[in-house]
């Protein structure tokens, strides 16, 4: 499948298509470039033609008009089977052959292309690696598995024969939401390593934001209504129809976007257990609040409140209350935000395997969300 | 006094043992080539059925209408053209196996999932590789019941064919009936029943074998079964 190299792994040209017996078109000169190693979320109301566009890239549908390239090659000169040979599949239903086993599900598509057995074998079991699949689990029958372990087993059939490219149709629509938020995890954590192109179905805004790059936003009748980066999308809606999709929680779906480590962590004044009491009023003037952070040796110890600060001494253990909401440096802006709602101390602790980084307070959040620090 | 007309008398099975035994190879022989025959017109048919759907109703309503002639007459009219032969027992037992084979080639591809074969077109399998490798296989444990089926149905009938000169251990229980003689009936009837529960155990077996995953599959559920 390789071709002279291009900036778009999959390229749509005014792509059309009308089904027959249907006034309106499905999709209507569709113009979409997907970057090489990009994951794109196409993502829309029923009947936007989403899944009209997946299934036009492996030529499982033919367009009525338009071209769409796939590696820098017009698809209508490659045999279909040859481009669906050459591009993973992931469908929502998995569709594992229930009368395989797991092992040989995986092999389906080395095997159609005639890889040898020692060869099949090992990259059998290096997918089973990648995905997470036990070796015992190899052996089995798909309807032996629950639909979590099925659905790693469909991701690891469709990177079978290392395609460079992935097509994935409401990957995790079938599974219940713990398991949908897990796989997803996974599947970023899998895209970091094998870096595929990946053109991926949705309908759970939340996902696409999640997963994809860029998302390609359709509005009825195959017209892309937006498509922009999710922080772009979510933050500048084009039009009506998108701000009306995207619903009345872009901003908080942003700060899902973001993690606590985009931020400029904030000089946030501190003190050390034994400082004096004197001192320590002293910090709490200039960050305006009711606690003060004590930290040792880079360990946050805990809160001490205004009204334990009176007369003289020093500050020692005993004044230390309130234990710390603490946020790593990779939780979104949206779980810093749900500590600092909750904590007594209206700050969140932004702690790396215990050591004290900063703190995170909500005018920091508000100042990145205004786009203040990007 | 002895009974002269037990149901058992076991010196006529002794002496009879040879045209018992020829009676029961032929048995054998018209029940496979019937199910033999039948499997090939019948898988004929499905694929048409399938390929085309429109032919589906009226393939479906024709193997029914066959089925629905009475044997007795089935075999009596081929006579004249035919005379006492074989082929005219085989053409009534074939005739009567095609509703059900052809409806559990039918239902067998049916019931594969959708998924299952959406998936195995996305990945670039060919039509063949699909309906060879995906569609066929997960077809078999539907099939093969449908052969029991049609197995267990032409052991029985093929003793029908008994009027026509034909039909195996059905010459022993018309030879029984005509004489009053009850022992080549016995004899003639328990083989029969022996063989079909034989055939029939053999088919549990072939699917076992070539489909070891439906027993895990159909756990809990009782599998479709075709039947006219």
């Amino acid at each position: 499948m390789l071709a002279a190299p291009t900036e778009s792994a999959v390229r749509l040209v005014g792509v059309t298509k009308r089904f027959p017996g249907s006034a309106a078109p499905a999709v209507e000169n569709l113009h979409l470039d997907v970057p090489r190693g990009g994951v794109v979320a196409l993502i829309g109301p029923s009947g936007c033609g989403k899944t009209t566009t997946l299934r036009m890239i492996n030529r499982l549908i033919e367009p009525t008009s338009g071209t769409i390239l796939v590696e820098g090659r017009d698809t209508r000169s490659v045999d279909p089977i040859d481009l669906r040979l050459g591009i993973g599949y992931v469908i929502q239903a998995v569709g594992l052959f229930p009368h395989r086993r797991i092992r040989d599900n995986i092999a389906v598509v080395p095997r159609a292309l005639g890889w040898d057995r020692g060869r099949i074998r090992a990259r059998v079991d290096e997918l089973a690696e990648l995905v997470g699949l036990e070796q015992e689990q190899l052996d089995r029958y798909p309807d032996e598995l629950s639909g979590g372990q099925q659905q790693r087993v469909g991701v690891a059939r469709a990177l079978a024969a290392d395609p460079p490219i992935l097509l994935m149709d409401e990957p995790f629509g079938a599974v219940d939401p713990v398991v949908r938020t897990r796989l997803q995890t996974e599947l970023l954590e899998l895209q970091s390593r094998v870096q595929k192109t990946i053109v991926l179905v949705t309908h759970d805004l939340d996902e696409a934001v999640t997963l994809a790059d860029r998302v390609a936003l359709f509005d009825h009748g195959g017209r892309l209504a937006q498509y922009a980066t999710p922080d772009e999308l979510l933050q500048a809606p084009a039009e009506a129809f998108v701000a009306e999709f995207l619903g009345s929680e872009r901003s908080l779906r942003r700060l899902a976007l973001r993690t606590v480590e985009s931020l400029t962590l904030e000089d946030y004044p501190v003190i050390a257990p034994g400082a004096s009491r004197a001192s320590a009023r002293e910090v709490l003037s200039t960050t305006g609040g009711a606690w003060v952070g004590v930290v040792e040796d880079q360990r946050f110890l805990g809160w001490v409140s205004q009204a334990s600060l009176v007369g003289e001494g020093t500050v020692d253990d005993g004044d230390v209350e309130a234990p710390a909401a603490s946020v790593a440096p990779t939780s979104s802006l949206r779980a810093a935000m749900d500590r600092i709602m909750t904590a007594r101390t209206a700050v969140a602790v932004v702690e790396d395997g215990g050591r004290f980084l900063g703190v995170v307070t909500l005018d920091a959040v508000r100042a990145a969300l205004a786009g203040a620090d990007r | 006094m002895t009974n002269r007309n037990p149901l058992i008398r076991w010196d006529y099975v002794v002496t009879q043992r040879p045209a018992i035994s020829a009676a029961l190879v032929e048995h054998l022989q018209l029940t496979v080539l019937t199910v033999l025959i039948g499997s090939l017109i019948a898988a004929v048919l499905a694929s048409v059925a399938l390929r085309w759907h429109r032919t589906r109703q009226p393939i479906g309503a024709g193997t029914a209408a066959l089925y629905t002639i009475p044997s007795v007459a089935f075999f009596g009219l081929l006579v004249p053209s035919t005379g006492l032969t074989r082929m005219t027992a085989l053409i009534p037992l074939v005739a009567y196996t095609l509703v059900v084979l052809v409806n559990a080639i039918i239902d067998g591809f049916d019931q594969v999932p959708p998924e299952v074969e959406a998936a195995a077109e996305a990945m670039g399998l060919s039509r063949i590789r699909r309906v060879l490798g995906v569609r066929l296989p997960l077809a078999v444990p539907v099939i093969v019941s449908g052969l029991r089926v049609a197995t267990v149905t032409t052991v029985g009938l093929v003793t029908l064919a008994a009027i026509v000169g034909q039909g195996g251990l059905g010459r022993l229980i018309l030879d029984g009936l005509r004489r009053a003689f009850w022992t080549p009936l016995v004899v003639g009837a328990l083989l029969s029943i022996l063989l079909a529960l034989i055939l029939d155990a053999l088919f549990v077996l072939l699917e076992r074998r070539l489909a070891p995953w439906a027993k895990r599959r159909t756990k809990g559920g009782r599998r479709q079964v075709a039947r006219p």
